[in-house]
């Protein structure tokens, strides 16, 4: 066996999810902000609450290096996907 | 942000690994098919900003046509029941397979009220006249239309969009009930997991929170921006 780690609060990870969701209803309807500032802070949101399940509910926080890469390997793909798509658009 | 009782490593059960990687196969198999379904997403989600950027006109509002309210009740339900599957993968690392079966059964009823309550949104919506070629003539929302509180020229895309992606992702949920009351039915119950070997709630459970990160990202996207 390796080295033994200890075990996240996942109670404590509900009540950030929880909370950030709050948040995000609270910034999409209530807040009088600027539409591109919205924007972009719900994307944040977003982002933290996904890392927040990746990183402790499916414990990449606590995974070696070479499964987080492959893990991660994906996402920039997506991104470069993504934008790939949206390049075609813009020319 | 931790229990001092948790001593064990709990990415390390005690059951051969695949070399190099140190993971053993299934949870390997399931990280590559994540992967996939990633790019499977992207597609889905690349598709829809691009349609949305290069819309002609103003897009949808999503507070006049959906109804967030439940929405977001059954994104809070999601993240409930990504917890209680977590609780239930911790419950029998500690050997506690009696707690195991308690949180996986609460994993499966959360999913399964997840996908009930999208059933009932689709109805309403439909009723709305909101459907994935757009708007219904003569519905609640052709009214909207025609005043000029809704767009037009972009509801059709709007209800493709919405359609697909919240259907491609309800499937995905409705995937993850069936695979785990499966496991719960001819493993969990005849106590074939033990604190040596739980595979198969480490397995699934990656799958179900996997689900519930793609649902926060699409939340944000399709009904709060």
């Amino acid at each position: 066996m390796e080295t033994a780690h200890k075990r996240p609060n996942y109670v404590l990870i509900w009540i950030y999810l929880a909370v950030l969701t709050a948040a995000e209803l609270a910034l999409a309807f209530e807040l009088p902000i600027s539409r591109n500032l919205k924007l972009i802070l719900l994307l944040f949101l977003a982002i933290w609450k996904a890392a927040l399940v990746g990183l402790f509910f499916m414990h990449l926080k606590f995974e070696r290096w070479n499964l987080r890469i492959m893990a991660l390997i994906p996402l920039p793909l997506a991104v470069i996907f993504i934008l790939a798509g949206m390049s075609e658009h813009i020319w | 942000m931790t229990h001092a009782a948790a001593t064990v490593d709990q990415m390390r059960p005690p059951y051969p690994a695949e070399r190099g990687l140190d993971v053993y196969n299934t949870k390997l198999g399931m990280w590559v098919f994540l992967a996939s379904e990633v790019m499977f997403f992207a597609a889905l989600i690349g598709t829809y900003i691009i349609l949305r950027f290069g819309a002609p006109g103003e897009w949808a509002r999503p507070g006049i046509v959906l109804n967030i309210k439940i929405t977001a009740f059954n994104t809070f339900l999601l993240i409930c029941s990504s917890v209680s599957m977590v609780k239930a993968y911790a419950a029998i690392q500690d050997g506690d397979p009696k707690k195991m079966r308690f949180w996986l059964l609460m994993t499966i009823l959360g999913g399964a009220m997840f996908v009930g309550i999208q059933v009932y949104e689709y109805i309403h919506l439909i009723e709305r006249g909101f459907l994935p070629s757009g708007v219904r003539d003569g519905s609640e929302l052709a009214d909207l239309v025609a005043k000029g509180t809704l767009p037009a020229a972009t509801m059709g895309l709007y209800g493709s969009t919405f359609f697909t992606m919240t259907g491609f992702h309800g499937f995905h949920v409705t995937c993850g009930v069936i695979s785990m009351t499966y496991l719960y039915l001819t493993k969990a119950l005849p106590g074939k997991y033990t604190q040596q070997d739980y595979r198969g709630i480490e397995t699934v459970g990656l799958y179900w929170h996997f689900v519930d990160l793609v649902w926060i990202i699409l939340f944000t996207i399709v009904y709060l921006i």
